[in-house]
C-alpha cells in the first residue's frame, strides 16, 4: 500500500509544505510507479495498472469508515477489491477544491450513513466513465459494454480493457447527473464482512497514530493548564526548569504553560519543576457537591423550557390510578482516549504551518490553527494520522490544536510535537455532562401510562460547543431519548433546566444516552408496578411497525427472554433508538451474597436500515458494551475546589478483559433508510444491566457509577 | 553513553539512567510501537519484553534495561509477522488499535510461557487496558493461535 500514512508523512517531511499546496496526489503515489494515477472524480484514483485509491474525507479512529467507505465506493465501481486501498483526502486540498468531498467531521456515527449517497454515486459515476471511454475506442455504443471487477467488457465481441488503461480518457468525459445506484440486494463488495484496511500497521506496531509523527528536527513538548477551568496563568518560575537537559523553551500562554525539550520525558519532567501560580479565576469553590445543586435547584425552577408536550401533559397526572416517581442521576465522565491529545505543529519558513493531529474534524482543525496562527486556510494544511480513540473527545472541541500551534509558533521553524500526559488528559476533558433528572408517570387501572412528567437538569453541550444550535431555550441532546419517546404516551409534559456549571461538557459516545438509562429503567419501575412483563409491557406501548418494537422482538428472540436461566442468573431489557438505527439489548447479570455483580452476557439487535460491513458492525457493538459497561461499573469524575479530582487511570478505572461479557450481536437491517454503529449500540447498556440487577437483586439502581452501590440483597 | 539491546541489536544512547525505557525507545531510539498510556503501568499500552518477561515499559528506568534483552513490537518477529499478529489479522482485534501493539506483546509473552492458556490464564496475564473494547476478540485471537497446529512463534 504506497499510500499509507507513513509514506504520506515521510513524503510531506521531504517535501514540506509545498507538497499539499502544489499536488493533487501524494508524490509517493506518483513516485511509485512512475507513471501518474488519474483522479476519475474526487473520491476515485486509478493507477496505470489497476490499481483503485478511494480517497475518504472521513476521520478513522477504529469504527471502520476508512473501509467501509471503499467498499460502497468499490461497489458501485464495480472494481476488484483485492486492488483497492484508501486514502485521507488533503484537507487543504479539500478547501481550495471548494470543500470538494463534502464534511470532514467524524462524529455522531455519521460516517457512513451521511456520505453513502455521494460516495457511492461517485463510484458510480467513474464506472459509466470507464464504460463510456471503452466503447469510444471499440467505437461500439456505451450500452453493449460492461464494467465489473476492474474489466470493461464488450460484451458481442469479448474485447476487454483494464480500468487502469481506461481511466486517463474516462477523466475527460462529463460526468453522469445522477448516476443509478445499486440495490444493496445486489451488493458483492459492499454488505461484506472485508478485512479493515487500517488492521495490518497496527499490529505491525507501525507509526500510524497522532503521536507517532516524526520529523526533522522535531522537538517535543508537555503542557500543565490551569487545574481549574476558566483560570490563568498568574506567574511562572522557570529558573529550575530551564537548566533542566535536553529543554528548549518554556512556553507561558493565557491558560496554560508548556515545556518544550528534545523528548518529551525531559519536557514533563521540567514541567514538574515549574512554580507555577495560578489566576483560578471565579469557580475554585465549585465541587461535585454544588453543582448537584445546581441541578437540583434547576429542577425545582417554576420556568422551564419546554422540550415536549403531548395531550394535557402533566396535568393529565391527577387523574391516574397510581402514581410512580423517580429521580435519577449520572455524573460527568471523561472520554478517556488511550491515545492522549496531542498535536504537531510546524511553521515552515515559507510562510505556511503544517500540522499533524489526531482530530475527528480535519476541517475544524485546520479553522482552529489557521486562527490560533492568523493565517489563511490556503497556507495551512492538516494532516489526519490514525486515532488513538475519539469517542467525541477530538471533535468539535480543538483545544489541542490551539495549543500546539501556540507552542510551535514559540519555535518557528521547528516541528513541535505536543503530547498531554493522562493527568492532564483526564482532567481537562470536554465530559460527558452530569445530569439529574425527575421522572413522574400516571398509570391506569390496567397499568397503562396515561401520563408522564419529565424534568431534565443537565449541562448544555450546545450552549459550550454550538450555541447556535439551541432553540427556545433546548439543547436537544441534553432531552433527546426523554422528549422524543416512540412509547404512545397520551399526556407527556418533558421540561428543561439547562444548567452550567464550569465543567466543560461535550459529545461523549452517543451524546445525551443518560436518558436511555433513565428512561428506560423508569419504565421497568413502571412495569413492575404494573405487575407485567418488561418486555410485554413495552410492546404494548409501541405501535404496530415500530422499528423498536422490530429490534425488541429481535434481541427478546435472540437472548430466548422468558425461558429458564443457570440459578442467580436474571435478565434486564432495554429498548432505544439514536443516531439513525434502532437497538435493543438483554442483560444477563448474577449478583453474589457479597454483592459482586458479573454480566455474563449482553445480546444486542440493531436495525441500521443497511450494513456495509457486518464484521465492523459486530465489532462496534462490542466496544459500545465494553466502553458502557465500564462506564456503568465505575466510572465517573468529580469535582473538587473547581478541579478534576481523578488523575488516572487507578481512579477511573476502565473494564478489563475478564470482566468483557459474552456479546451476541443480532444485525435486522430493514433496509430504506441509513443509520450508525459507533454509538447506537451504547444506549441501551446501562439500562438493561440496571434492569437485570434489579431482577437479580430487587435493588433499583437511580445513579452511577455502581461501584458507589451495595448490590447484596435487600 | 548507555548501551542497550533492542531487537538484537546494540544500540547507544545518551540519556539519563532514570529515563523511562519507553521514552527512550520512542524519542531517542524511533521505535514507535509501544505507546505512552498512563505512565503509571496501569494501561500496558507500553508493554515491551526484558528478557522474555512482559514488562510496561513507561515504569522501567532505562539503566535497569541495561545489559538485558528488549523486544518491541518491531522486533516481535524476526521475520515477517508473528503468528498472534497474524490472528490479530484475521480476527480483526484492533479497533483505534492504540493499545494493541502492548495487548500483543503480552499476549506473546503469555504464549512462551504457556502454549495453551486457558480462559483464567487470559484473565491473569491481559491486564492491558483497551478503550474501544476488543477484549472477546483478544481472547479468541490468543486461543486461535494456541489451538493451531504446533509451530514455532514467530515463524
Amino acid at each position: 500500500m504506497e499510500l499509507d500514512r507513513r509514506a504520506f508523512l515521510k513524503a510531506s517531511a521531504a517535501v514540506g509544505g509545498g507538497l499539499a499546496l502544489e499536488f493533487s496526489f501524494p508524490l509517493s503515489a506518483m513516485a511509485a510507479k512512475g507513471l501518474p494515477p488519474t483522479e476519475v472524480n474526487a473520491w476515485v484514483v486509478i493507477h496505470p495498472d489497476d490499481r483503485v485509491v478511494v480517497r475518504i474525507a472521513r476521520s478513522e479512529m477504529g469504527q471502520g469508515t476508512y473501509t467501509a467507505l471503499a467498499q460502497l465506493v468499490a461497489e458501485e465501481l464495480d472494481a476488484d477489491w483485492s486492488k483497492v486501498s484508501s486514502e485521507f483526502a488533503s484537507p487543504n486540498e479539500h478547501i481550495r477544491r471548494k470543500r470538494i468531498w463534502g464534511s470532514m467531521s467524524t462524529g455522531g456515527s455519521q460516517g457512513v450513513r451521511s456520505s453513502q449517497d455521494y460516495v457511492r454515486k461517485a463510484g458510480a459515476a467513474a464506472r459509466i466513465m470507464l464504460v463510456e471511454a471503452a466503447a469510444a475506442r471499440w467505437q461500439v455504443p456505451a450500452a453493449e459494454c460492461i464494467g465489473a471487477n476492474s474489466v470493461v467488457t464488450h460484451v458481442a465481441s469479448g474485447r476487454t480493457l483494464r480500468y487502469g488503461q481506461l481511466a486517463a480518457d474516462a477523466a475527460k468525459l462529463t460526468p453522469p447527473k445522477d448516476p443509478p445506484l445499486r440495490d444493496a440486494k445486489d451488493w458483492k463488495i459492499a454488505g461484506k464482512s472485508k478485512h479493515r484496511f487500517d488492521v495490518p500497521d497496527k499490529v505491525l506496531g507501525k507509526p500510524v497514530f497522532g503521536v507517532d509523527v516524526m520529523l526533522p528536527g522535531m522537538l517535543h513538548a508537555s503542557i500543565a493548564q490551569c487545574p481549574v477551568f476558566g483560570g490563568k496563568v498568574k506567574s511562572v518560575d522557570a529558573s529550575a526548569a530551564e537548566k533542566m537537559r535536553g529543554v528548549k523553551k518554556v512556553v507561558r500562554e493565557g491558560d496554560f504553560v508548556a515545556v518544550i525539550a528534545d523528548s518529551w520525558w525531559r519536557a514533563d519532567q521540567a514541567l514538574q519543576k515549574l512554580k507555577i501560580e495560578w489566576d483560578e479565576g471565579a469557580n475554585g469553590n465549585v465541587s461535585s457537591e454544588s453543582i448537584m445543586k445546581l441541578l437540583r435547584d434547576g429542577l425545582a425552577d417554576s420556568n422551564l423550557a419546554e422540550a415536549r408536550k403531548v395531550g394535557a401533559g402533566a396535568t393529565a397526572l391527577a387523574g391516574a390510578v397510581k402514581v410512580v416517581e423517580a429521580e435519577y442521576y449520572s455524573p460527568y465522565v471523561n472520554h478517556a482516549t488511550m491515545e492522549p491529545q496531542t498535536c504537531t505543529a510546524w511553521f515552515k519558513a515559507d510562510g505556511t504551518l503544517e500540522v499533524w493531529t489526531s482530530t475527528q474534524n480535519a476541517e475544524a482543525s485546520m479553522a482552529m490553527a489557521a486562527e490560533t496562527a492568523g493565517l489563511p486556510l490556503e497556507k495551512v494544511e492538516v494532516h489526519k494520522p490514525m486515532l488513538g480513540g475519539g469517542f467525541g473527545r477530538r471533535g468539535a472541541p480543538q483545544d489541542f490544536v490551539k495549543q500546539g500551534v501556540l507552542i510551535a509558533k514559540a519555535m518557528p521553524g521547528t516541528p513541535v510535537k505536543m503530547m498531554w500526559s493522562r493527568a492532564e488528559d483526564m482532567q481537562h476533558g470536554y465530559y460527558r455532562p452530569a445530569s439529574l433528572v425527575r421522572m413522574k408517570a400516571g398509570l391506569d387501572a390496567k397499568g397503562d401510562v396515561t401520563a408522564m412528567q419529565v424534568g431534565i437538569a443537565c449541562p448544555s453541550i450546545l450552549a459550550l460547543l454550538r450555541p447556535e444550535a439551541i432553540n427556545k431555550g433546548i439543547d436537544f441532546t441534553a432531552v433527546r431519548t426523554l422528549s422524543d419517546m416512540p412509547y404512545t404516551i397520551p399526556n407527556q409534559q418533558i421540561d428543561y433546566a439547562m444548567r452550567n456549571p464550569h465543567v466543560p461538557v461535550g459529545f461523549w459516545r452517543a451524546p445525551g444516552l443518560q436518558n436511555a438509562y433513565y428512561r428506560e429503567c423508569f419504565i421497568d419501575e413502571l412495569a413492575v408496578a404494573a405487575g407485567r412483563d418488561p418486555l410485554e409491557y413495552r410492546l404494548a406501548m409501541l405501535k404496530p411497525g415500530d422499528k423498536n418494537r422490530l429490534v425488541l422482538e429481535a434481541v427478546a428472540k435472540a437472548a430466548n427472554w422468558g425461558s429458564p436461566l443457570p440459578a442467580g442468573v436474571h435478565r434486564g431489557i432495554a429498548v432505544s433508538d439514536g443516531f439513525g438505527s434502532y437497538t435493543a439489548m438483554v442483560a444477563e447479570v448474577s449478583v453474589s451474597a457479597k454483592g459482586e455483580l458479573k454480566v455474563h452476557r449482553v445480546v444486542s439487535a440493531i436495525d441500521s436500515g443497511y450494513v456495509v460491513n457486518p464484521d465492523t458492525c459486530n465489532a462496534q457493538s462490542e466496544g459500545n458494551i465494553a466502553f458502557m459497561v465500564g462506564a456503568t461499573l465505575y466510572q465517573e469524575n468529580t469535582v473538587a475546589k473547581g478541579r478534576m479530582v481523578e488523575a488516572n487511570f487507578d481512579q477511573f478505572r476502565l473494564l478489563g478483559i475478564s470482566e468483557m461479557p459474552k456479546v451476541e450481536t443480532v444485525l435486522v437491517p430493514t433496509g430504506g433508510f441509513w443509520g450508525g454503529h459507533g454509538e447506537p449500540g451504547a444506549l441501551c447498556v446501562a439500562p438493561a444491566l440496571c434492569n437485570a440487577i434489579f431482577a437479580a437483586t430487587g435493588k433499583r439502581i437511580r445513579s452511577l457509577p455502581l461501584k458507589h452501590h451495595d448490590l447484596r440483597k435487600a | 553513553m548507555l548501551k542497550l539491546n533492542v531487537n538484537g541489536k546494540t544500540r547507544s544512547v545518551d540519556v539519563e539512567g532514570e529515563m523511562p525505557l519507553l521514552f527512550v525507545l520512542r524519542d531517542h531510539l524511533g521505535l514507535l510501537g509501544a505507546k505512552y498510556g498512563c505512565g503509571i503501568g496501569a494501561c500496558g499500552a507500553c508493554t515491551v519484553h526484558v528478557d522474555g518477561m512482559p514488562v510496561r515499559s513507561c515504569g522501567l528506568p532505562v539503566s535497569a534495561a541495561v545489559g538485558k534483552k528488549v523486544v518491541t513490537i518491531e522486533g516481535l518477529s524476526a521475520k515477517g509477522m508473528h503468528a498472534l499478529q497474524k490472528a490479530w489479522i484475521e480476527h480483526e482485534v484492533p479497533q483505534c488499535g492504540y493499545c494493541q501493539t502492548g495487548m500483543l506483546m503480552s499476549a506473546a509473552a503469555l504464549l512462551a510461557a504457556k502454549p495453551k492458556p486457558t480462559d483464567a490464564d487470559i484473565d491473569q496475564a491481559m491486564t492491558n487496558l483497551c478503550r474501544c473494547g476488543t477484549y472477546t476478540r483478544v481472547r479468541e485471537a490468543i486461543h486461535a493461535v494456541a489451538k493451531a497446529p504446533a509451530k514455532k512463534a514467530g515463524a
